[in-house]
């Protein structure tokens, strides 16, 4: 085990650890004004009306797959009797069309950052270094889907490798062989997504936990007193 | 029943003269800096016209406002809860800022930098969006302002929907009068019911609708749940932004900088006694053109001593009560009946209501041989059919009688104060064939025509050393006063008996205390009886 791979695949994970949940709570505490999905569909409805929930609806289908293919672990899915045959083509078309569509709205959605003078000219340096993440993510994640799960006679079980470390860093005890021993396409995926994660709270993509579902359940008038409690809940 | 006190405005469009400078101090006030450039919180609009957005009136096109479903309950137009989350990605209902317009600027440097030459510099438009020369304007603020480029647009208005081909061609000889907006501060506001957030609330002291700038997150929805296009997105900030009635104004005892700086003295404030548990019911009466009356049974008539012993009971100081006693908002919607809310139909019970113009209808007629003398013009009102269907598809969701009823009120006045002044003739008659009294005509002659400042606006100061109490009625349903139904001492966090509800009060049912009784006297958890 090299400084370098401890260096990828130790240290950086743990440092994007505590830069996203601590970033997030200095990000809550001090710039909720700055707090919003900061649309410009004002600007510009050109492309947004599908690229858009395409992006979003794709990309929450994307993150529930590698929920589940990150966090279970192979015995589970075993020992219920689904066979890595059958994860492999469900992952690979469920990953791949969710994949397919997030891709198809993401190339909607920088086509018209980038063709819009509106909405060009309210994209800042960390929108940029986002989607400059997003694009590599994106691509690289198809890429795998695509090359190493759907369209190939020699398939990639990354469930027995990098799932494996990624869990262990939450156990506290890094498995660094399990990782370097991955395809480089695997390898580089997770080290972007390890920036992506160190980046998130203090880019624009904050406003992914203020999806409101609880308008669901809300009544719909809402009221408030000019004087806050005393308990400074507002 | 609840009562509740809301600072509400009326304009008297008779009076507005179109010099829009009530938008331009709101803007100097309000909207004067970056992201919110397009935005006007106060606005005047000529009709017939566009409006501003374009079109903001045809809820067919926007989806603003409430309607009922198919068993008669209020939904809001853009559909419920879950489509609202399902589109939130795009929100399909959204106005574009071209339906406003693109804002600029101009190149005022070129004029004080340009090289000595044989021409004047001129200083070129460049959008305040791109930071690119725009060569030709093509829209703006006012753009149709005075029935600017009439003939190509005038059949664009949504108000002209429904009359006849011939009769609009002849708007623009006959009839324009002018239309200022400001938010209305609905008693049922659907930018509120429609932000997912919870960012926008109604203050319980005074009603003002507000946006919590802390809290939101920029969905969007508010923006196209108002029917009248008065919450603005701020494309900078990326937030909702609105009227604020000048709260800060309000609370100090001062009007609105627009009411404050109208040259034609049109605007009233005042506050206005409302039952707040009669507002869904009233918002939901099946039948459009009986919103106005509902609208009026919510309001409480504070001359009446139960009224007031009951809003006193409810928390409203003795200030604020005696203030809606004077209250020119409630005696204009109220008393003298002439003022009206704008589009009731959108079913949000708007409370900066109208008194619609005579003067147009009665300068035509007086070109005609008609004098402003109500036994002449009473019958003139029934034949000139078009204004009168003109105001009624803007004040009363299509019933002209309304209108006429009240244009004769206002013709009634200028003829029995003409007679008085001129004359020197006390005729009774006037009065009484408009349904008033003298004594109701006199003084709501003097609260138009004369509109001292201290007539026009009476507003309470706002109670800071109240704060405390206010908390203490937190999580209280307000019932056990003496002899009232007194049914708040069950042991039931509110908070589960209010989820189910239209409206919630306060931050939320989480967060609201548990009501206790405690030796027959009710008891807030965590606060000193």
């Amino acid at each position: 085990m090299s400084a370098g791979d401890v260096l990828l695949w130790v240290i950086l994970p743990y440092v994007a650890i505590t830069t996203f949940f601590v970033g997030h709570w200095w990000r809550y505490r001090n710039d909720q004004f700055a707090w919003t999905s900061r649309s410009t569909q004002l600007l510009d409805r050109r492309v947004l009306g599908w690229a858009s929930p395409a992006f979003h609806y794709g990309a929450l289908a994307a993150i529930g797959g590698h929920v589940i293919g990150l966090c279970i672990p192979e015995s589970l899915t075993a020992s219920v009797g689904i066979s890595e045959n059958f994860y492999r083509w469900f992952a690979g078309v469920a990953g791949g069309i969710a994949g397919a569509v997030t891709l198809v709205g993401f190339c909607g959605l920088l086509f018209r950052r980038t063709t819009s003078p509106r909405v060009r000219r309210t994209t800042s340096r960390v929108d940029i270094l986002t989607y400059f993440l997003l694009t590599v993510l994106i691509v690289m994640g198809c890429w795998m889907t695509f090359g190493h799960t759907l369209f190939t006679s020699d398939p990639y079980n990354y469930r027995s490798s990098i799932a494996d470390w990624w869990r262990s860093i939450f156990y506290l005890n890094p498995d660094v062989e399990a990782a370097t021993g991955a395809p480089l396409v695997y390898q580089l995926h997770a080290i972007v997504a390890w920036s992506f994660w160190a980046l998130f709270p203090f880019s624009r993509l904050v406003h992914a936990w203020s999806i409101p579902l609880q308008y669901v359940g809300r009544p719909y008038i809402l009221y408030r007193r000019r004087y806050g409690s005393r308990r400074g809940l507002i | 029943m609840k009562i509740r006190a809301q600072v509400g405005m009326v304009m008297n469009l008779d009076k507005c003269i179109g010099c829009h400078t009530c938008s331009v101090t709101c803007k100097q006030v309000w909207t004067n800096r970056p992201g919110a450039e397009y935005m006007w919180f106060n606005d005047v609009e000529t009709k017939p016209g566009l409006g501003y957005p374009k079109r903001w009136e045809d809820q067919e096109q926007w989806k603003g406002g409430w309607e009922l479903d198919r068993k008669g309950r209020l939904r809001l137009k853009a559909g419920g809860r879950v489509k609202k989350l399902l589109s939130i990605f795009s929100n399909p209902d959204l106005p574009q800022i071209d339906d406003y317009y693109e804002p600029w600027t101009y190149d005022y440097e070129k004029l004080i930098t340009a090289p000595l030459s044989d021409r004047d510099p001129v200083a070129r438009a460049r959008s305040q969006l791109t930071g690119e020369e725009i060569t030709e304007i093509k829209w703006g603020p006012n753009w149709d302002d005075n029935l600017a480029g009439a003939p190509e647009r005038i059949h664009q208005d949504p108000l002209t929907d429904g009359i006849q081909e011939q009769v609009k061609a002849t708007y623009e000889q006959a009839f324009m009068f002018y239309l200022p907006r400001i938010c209305e501060h609905c008693l049922n506001p659907s930018c509120v019911a429609s932000c997912p957030s919870g960012a926008m609330y109604k203050r319980e002291e005074d009603g003002i609708v507000l946006v919590d700038q802390e809290k939101c997150r920029g969905w969007r929805f508010c923006v196209s749940g108002c029917p009248y296009k008065k919450v603005y997105f701020n494309h900078r900030t990326g937030k909702a932004e609105k009227c604020t009635l000048c709260y800060p104004r309000i609370e100090a005892g001062l009007p609105t900088i627009c009411s404050e700086t109208c040259v034609g003295r049109i605007r009233y404030l005042g506050l206005v006694l409302y039952d707040v548990d009669r507002v869904e019911a009233a918002a939901s009466v099946p039948d459009e053109r009986d919103l106005l009356d509902a609208q009026r049974d919510v309001f409480l008539d504070p001359e009446d001593p139960e009224v007031r012993a009951r809003a006193a009971a409810d928390g409203i100081p003795d200030d604020w009560i005696e203030a809606a006693r004077r209250s020119p908002v409630y005696a204009l919607a109220h008393r003298y009946r002439v003022a009206l809310p704008l589009h009731p139909e959108f079913r949000t019970l708007p409370m900066v209501w109208y008194v619609p113009p005579l003067s147009p209808i009665v300068n035509s007629l007086e070109t005609d041989g008609y004098e402003a003398d109500p036994d002449q013009v009473f019958p003139a009102i029934d034949s000139m059919r078009i204004p009168v269907d003109y105001l009624a598809n803007l004040l009363s969701a299509g019933d002209p009688e309304v209108i006429r009823d009240v244009l004769r009120r206002l013709a009634a006045m200028r003829g029995h104060m003409r007679k008085r002044e001129v004359l020197g003739v006390h005729d009774e008659e006037i009065a009484s064939s408009a349904g008033m009294s003298v004594e109701d005509v006199e003084s709501m002659y003097r609260l138009l025509a004369i509109a001292k400042y201290e007539d026009r606006y009476v507003i309470p100061q706002a109670h800071t050393e109240l704060a405390d109490r206010l908390m203490e009625q937190q999580g209280t349903c307000g019932l056990d006063f003496e002899g009232g139904p007194g049914n708040c001492g069950m042991v039931v966090p509110e908070s589960e008996a209010d989820v189910e509800g239209f409206m919630l009060s306060a931050e939320g049912p989480v967060e609201l205390d548990i009501v206790k009784m405690a030796n027959g006297q009710r008891r807030d958890e965590g606060t000193a009886a």
